[in-house]
């Protein structure tokens, strides 16, 4: 199978490039990943994060045929020749696939995504009904690979002012929560025309989640709280 | 001056709120406008006149050009923010942009008042 892997080593490269794989797969190899474990076999100077390989450590995130998506829960079969690979885009290259993630991460930070709560703790745990608990489906399952954000345009403008979907999405979660005590201040944090109104609402986050989470219906929730709190 | 970015400047709701509100009057305008341009078979400039004297089109139509404005500002100002970097230069293209709006505003009353 034919791959267009995207190679880069600030510290020695001039450049980017494209350089070509050919490499014959053995009848195990099902998922992106695997192949691109036996081209590192073959050339181990390519560089990729990869951990648990079935899409729960959103280590393995990057561009494939021009979509963001993970590696690991990526079917070979749907892939259309030559597979072209590169990083996610919008994010400093560190080297080949992996990006610096530092921006991404100090948005997720900037939404306070942990509960507060200042009442003193039960003596087992903070009990929800679970018609309050269903309402965290779709946004807890977020595991940060940064798919969603790094296909996000308003994020390519803005990284270091828009939170991005998945940091909004992370937000809602916790503003959703009904053990959490902090909703008019997070919201208050938000309401800011670069912190949460770079979203103009066009689900390019949506496309990518591997996840099949929707980041724009969070943020459309947290708008209507705003709206809801104004009028 | 520091090396700092800074957010949190706390509007934006409303702007968010106003560009949605302004879209369904110009599309209501539209619509009405539109179907008041096809019900009649043929237009003669005697019946195109008497269209504009009547009030409430004359008053739909400021609306309409008042959300028009509102609309485009608030589009105009989430471009400069997403694309434009510099401050001083984005804050220019502001003055501007409300300067060609408010022009084109007088512009298109006179024009209607003087049908």
């Amino acid at each position: 199978m034919r791959f267009s892997i995207y190679r880069y080593n600030p510290e020695a490269d001039e450049k980017p490039r494209l350089q070509s794989y050919d490499i014959a797969l053995e009848p195990t190899d099902r998922m992106l990943l695997d192949a691109l474990v036996r081209i590192k076999a073959r050339d181990d100077t390519l560089s990729f994060r990869r951990s648990c390989r079935e899409g729960v450590c959103g280590s393995d995130a990057m561009n494939i045929n021009g979509k963001n998506g993970l590696a690991c829960v990526t079917r070979i079969a749907d892939l259309k020749e030559p597979v072209e690979i590169r990083p996610l885009p919008g994010l400093p290259v560190v080297r080949d696939l992996i990006v610096d993630m530092s921006q991404f991460f100090k948005q997720y930070h900037s939404v306070k995504p942990y509960l507060v709560n200042n009442e003193p703790p039960p003596e087992k745990e903070r009990l929800q009904s679970p018609e309050d608990r269903e309402e965290l489906d779709g946004l807890y399952e977020c595991i940060l690979c940064a798919c969603c954000s790094t296909s996000c345009p308003s994020f390519w403008w803005n990284p270091d002012k828009f939170v991005g979907p998945a940091g909004l999405l992370q937000a809602y979660r916790f503003i959703a929560d009904t053990r959490d005590q902090a909703t008019n201040e997070r919201l208050d944090d938000l309401e800011d025309p670069y912190r949460l109104f770079r979203c103009h609402s066009i689900m390019n986050c949506v496309e990518v989640c591997p996840k099949g989470l929707n980041p724009t219906r969070a943020i459309g929730k947290i708008k209507d709280l705003l709206v809801k709190r104004t009028v | 001056m520091v090396r700092r970015e800074v957010v949190g400047a706390h509007y934006g709701l409303r702007d968010w709120l106003a560009q949605r509100i302004t879209a369904v009057i110009m599309m209501v305008y539209t619509a009405l406008i539109v179907s008041a341009l096809i019900g009649v078979r043929h237009w003669d400039y005697w019946q195109w006149k008497a269209l504009w004297q009547v009030p409430v089109v004359r008053y739909a139509t400021l609306l309409f050009l008042v959300s028009l404005l509102l609309h485009a500002w608030i589009g105009m100002r989430n471009i400069f923010m997403d694309y434009i970097k510099d401050p001083g230069l984005r804050l220019a293209l502001y003055v501007i942009v409300i300067g060609a709006l408010v022009w084109y505003g007088v512009w298109s009353i006179q024009i209607v008042w003087s049908l």
